[in-house]
């Protein structure tokens, strides 16, 4: 294995967070009942045309601007010719010789994972294939939503990389708002050419396209896979052949899909009912405009106003949603330590990884907030806090409509009441002898000594159990 | 009845006067459709709610509304114009039973200015032809000889309005397709410049080349019906923002001074006697008018045809590659898995001079082929483009025959696709550059076949074109030509 050195380069695909598709007016919303976001343009009918979608291109650009990238000041569509029948018009507008940006690239680790071509394109729809196999249906839901395409050239050296590089990819889109980046629901899919060569050779090896990956954690494991596969190959002394294989995430192997005699002949010409797009100094510089605070910046900032760690700022804005969400709270309550604490260890377990936008997790930061006050101002301890939590989590209530509905601004906190006590305990100590003495009347004296102290919010039953216990142990 | 011989602006004043209802003119024409349509075959579907349409328009008239620019007057359209609740099979098989949910830009105008669809016309399928003997549904007739082809792929259209079985159509012209027609037909055909009329809901042949104008009885109606069709429109990308003139109030201009080009490429061995001899009569006419006459040259003419049928050939191989049994149209009932209902439903559906398109365009488009093939055709189009726009530096309009010969016998082409193809040779040249062009029907040849005249115009100038075809419509009726 040392002998040989790996040669990656990635093809990833980002659906664009435009509210409507590439060509044409349809919502691009996701999840909606099939074939209810369409129109003769998405579905292909007879006559239609294409126009452009303004936003899309925009997007487009703050990529290429955000990665350095040549942007084409004109540059054109082509079409790209294949049958298959989630592709309405049986050919995908694309773009091919003259694609929107060119060159650029992305920083892991200090090294430069260089990119190809950055250009946009038209989703296609959704086959379902009935249980029984006879019947196929198309949802053309997703026909024709942006898609915008990157491609690397093969600088990336390992599995790993390719996981990292996809990861910090994905962060920058999220923080450019330019895609979810969710690569279960497909807004962000990822192929692969793999080849393998010998150290020190400098001509690249036979190459493989590996796809089917659904996961970053399946891009490595797939990769990882191949390169062994292709080494194991080279050792015996046999040939690669260059071919398209498919990820079998099951059997976590790759297997053979098409060769490259069976490749298409996609028949690319420049697309002939739009006219070619001109970009101008003055649309770039409008473009750079809306590009806010990129991760890194982000983290220096929080670690300077915020007094936080190194560690904290980097889980903070390892997601623009989580950083959004943060910098609310801190606006609303202004402790930013114990903010990020609750965030890192309450809210992050809550979402379970499943990154979302700020608007998107379920706890308000109002809500957050109202429950670090209700903390702060003693009304209840940590853990009935991190309860509330969960529950409004859960339940989408107001942490006030909870403690209310509970009654747990009437003390019912065993600790909390417990301390209440302890002190009652040590300022009455007449009190205490005198039940030593057997005065049993002392404790509804004490009840009411720890009332007053909690004005009235202890559950005076547990106060009450509470004080008996401490008293019996006392004998 | 007689009304149904007037031209558009004449029945107007009929309406205005109240002379006679739209429902009449409707129900008559109808009628005679029945009657006269059966040898000509101009017509695939004839609309009969057409007669509730001109009811309603019958009572604005009792009611004395004002009336709008069309309103009442029954309108043909080429089938491969989309049209909204009317069957759009573009002469094939494979959408025989294709009902558009959509209306075309260009039907959406007409509507709004209150026309009424009288039907949808015969034509090559998906407009891949000269003769609209390529039609899945039988060809249509030369309405001056029976026997003979009405030209093609409007021919449907040209015959509907030169036997007067409709007061005006739309046809759509690729490389020659309104104007050959109108040619053999006798009828007044204007392919405007690309981008002057919105393409959206033609269904697109080469959309490079497309461009739907208006096929009428005059000059006049052209005018009236291009103002209305013509304009950017959002949903077409490639329709031009440039002011539409009034183009009627252009008509009546006097012509002094005005040069005329004449390319001698266009006056080559092989074109028909009688139709040079015809063309030179008119030239005469326009100098005695004050025009200036000069002879052009347009050197890269020859090139065309082979320029056209690749580019042609290759836009339309990826156009029709949506009908494939899928969402639409037809699917044929007999495949075991996806690759054969691809084929088979496109085997069945096509007809054969589709399927020879469809071929020679994916040939051409072909890794290995594209560079010798699309790409050196896309040169040439340049400068056969270049040509022109060196010409138009000298001259304001060019005036050329718009076919090489008479219109030709049912059959006589039909085995000889190259042949066939020859027809356009001299408007093919106008779509690759995108300049517009109108048939203007100069009289008649000794065996009474119709003979035309093109005028091509500069961009956008569709008013120059027009302006000279008025002129030589007024002094052929006057001087009684034939």
């Amino acid at each position: 294995m040392e002998d040989y050195e790996i040669v990656i380069g990635l093809e990833v695909h980002v659906e664009l967070l435009t509210k409507t598709k590439m060509f044409c007016s349809c919502l691009t919303e996701f999840g909606a009942p099939p074939n209810t976001h369409v129109c003769p343009v998405c579905t292909g009918m007879p006559g239609v045309l294409p126009v452009i979608n303004k936003r899309a291109v925009e997007l487009a650009l703050k990529t290429a601007i955000v990665f350095n990238s040549e942007i084409s000041r004109f540059c054109r569509f082509a079409r790209k010719n294949y049958f298959y029948p989630d592709l309405p018009k049986n050919y995908q507008i694309s773009q091919y010789e003259e694609p929107l940006a060119k060159g650029g690239y992305l920083e892991i680790d200090g090294k430069r994972i260089r990119f190809k071509r950055i250009h946009l394109e038209e989703d296609a729809g959704k086959l379902l294939h009935s249980e029984t196999g006879f019947i196929s249906f198309v949802d053309f839901n997703r026909s024709g939503i942006p898609l915008l395409e990157m491609v690397t050239e093969p600088d990336i050296g390992s599995p790993e990389e390719a996981e990292k590089f996809l990861e910090k990819l994905k962060q920058i889109l999220e923080y450019l708002e330019i895609s979810d980046c969710n690569m279960e629901e497909g807004s962000l899919r990822c192929d692969a050419n793999i080849s393998v060569r010998k150290k020190g050779t400098k001509e690249l090896g036979v190459k493989t396209e590996v796809k089917n990956m659904n996961s970053f954690k399946s891009v490595r494991k797939a990769l990882a896979y191949e390169s062994k596969r292709q080494i194991e190959i080279l050792k015996r002394g046999e040939k690669i052949v260059q071919e398209t294989r498919l990820w079998n995430e099951k059997e976590e192997i790759t297997e053979s899909m098409r060769t490259k005699e069976e490749a298409h002949d996609y028949r690319y010409f420049p697309e002939p009912d739009l006219v070619p797009l001109e970009i101008n100094d003055g649309w770039i510089e409008e473009i750079r405009k809306e590009i806010k605070e990129m991760p890194d910046e982000r983290k220096e900032r929080f670690k300077k106003d915020y007094g936080i760690s190194d560690y904290d700022a980097n889980v903070l804005i390892s997601h623009k949603g989580i950083a959004d969400y943060f910098e609310e709270c801190v606006k609303l309550y202004n402790n930013p330590k114990v903010i990020a604490n609750w965030i890192m260890s309450e809210i992050l377990a809550q979402i379970k990884g499943k990154v979302l936008k700020k608007e998107e997790i379920p706890l308000k930061p109002e809500y957050l907030v109202d429950i670090l006050k209700l903390i702060e101002e003693n009304k209840i301890t940590v853990n009935t806090g991190k309860e509330i939590l969960k529950e409004v989590y859960n339940t989408g209530l107001s942490p006030c409509e909870i403690v209310e509905k509970k009654n747990l601004l009437q003390i019912q906190d065993i600790e909390l009441i417990g301390k209440f006590v302890e002190e009652v305990i040590r300022e009455n100590e007449k009190a205490i002898n005198d039940w030593k003495k057997g005065k049993q009347e002392v404790i509804s004296f004490l009840v009411g000594q720890v009332m007053r102290k909690t004005k009235g919010r202890a559950n005076p039953n547990i106060v009450r159990n509470i004080l008996i216990e401490y008293l019996k142990s006392l004998k | 009845m007689e009304t149904l011989k007037l031209s558009i602006w004449q029945l107007r004043e009929l309406y205005k006067k109240k002379e006679v209802k739209p429902s009449e003119v409707v129900m008559s024409l109808i009628e005679e459709i029945y009657k006269k349509d059966k040898e000509i075959h101009s017509y695939l579907y004839i609309n009969e709610k057409a007669i509730e349409q001109a009811k309603k328009v019958d009572e604005k008239i009792a009611k004395s509304e004002n009336l709008r620019e069309l309103e009442g007057i029954p309108i043909s359209i080429k089938d491969n114009i989309c049209t909204k609740e009317i069957p759009t099979t573009c002469a094939s098989k494979i959408l025989q039973n294709f009902i558009p949910p959509y209306d075309a830009t260009v039907i959406e105008r007409l509507k709004n200015a209150g026309a009424i669809i009288i039907g949808k016309t015969n034509m090559d399928e998906f407009a891949f032809g000269s003769s609209t003997e390529n039609s899945a549904f039988g060809p249509t007739k030369n309405p001056f000889d029976l026997n003979r082809v009405p030209g093609g792929s409007s021919g449907g259209s040209t015959a509907s309005v030169a036997s007067n079985l409709c007061f005006a159509s739309l046809g759509s012209d690729t490389g020659g397709s309104i104007r050959q027609p109108s040619a053999f037909c006798g009828v007044v055909g204007m392919k405007p410049t690309y981008g002057r009329v919105s393409r959206y809901g033609l269904v697109a042949f080469a959309s490079s080349l497309d461009q739907i104008g208006p096929i009428t009885k005059n000059v006049r109606d052209n005018t009236i019906l291009l103002k209305i069709i013509s304009g950017k429109d959002k949903k077409d990308s490639t329709s031009v923002n440039i002011e539409v003139p009034d183009y009627e109030k252009h008509l009546g201009e006097e012509i002094k001074n005005l040069k005329i080009g004449v390319p001698k490429e266009y006056f080559i061995e092989g074109i028909d006697r009688e139709i040079k001899e015809k063309i030179f009569k008119v030239l005469k006419l326009l100098e005695k008018e004050g025009a200036i006459i000069e002879e052009i040259t347009l050197p890269h003419t020859s090139y065309g045809i082979a320029t056209y049928y690749i580019i042609a050939t290759a836009e339309a191989s990826s156009n029709l590659a949506r009908f494939d049994g899928v969402k639409y149209g037809y699917r044929s009932k007999n495949y075991k898995n996806l690759f054969e209902m691809y084929t088979k439903t496109r085997g069945e559906g096509f007809g054969e001079e589709v399927k020879r398109r469809i071929i020679l365009g994916t040939y051409v488009l072909s890794s290995g082929y594209y560079e010798a093939y699309y790409l050196k055709a896309q040169k040439v189009r340049t400068l056969i483009k270049k040509d022109f726009e060196l010409a138009f530096e000298k001259v304001d309009v060019i005036i050329t025959p718009t076919t090489p010969e008479l219109p030709f016998k049912i059959g006589e082409k039909k085995d000889d696709p190259l042949k066939m193809y020859l027809s356009d040779i001299f408007t093919v040249n106008v779509n690759l550059s995108g300049l517009p062009a109108i048939n203007i029907p100069i009289g008649f040849s000794l065996n009474k076949l119709p003979i035309g005249l093109q005028i091509i115009g500069n961009f956008f100038k569709e008013e120059e074109i027009l302006k000279v075809g008025y002129v030589i419509e007024k002094n052929i009726k006057e001087e009684k030509y034939e």
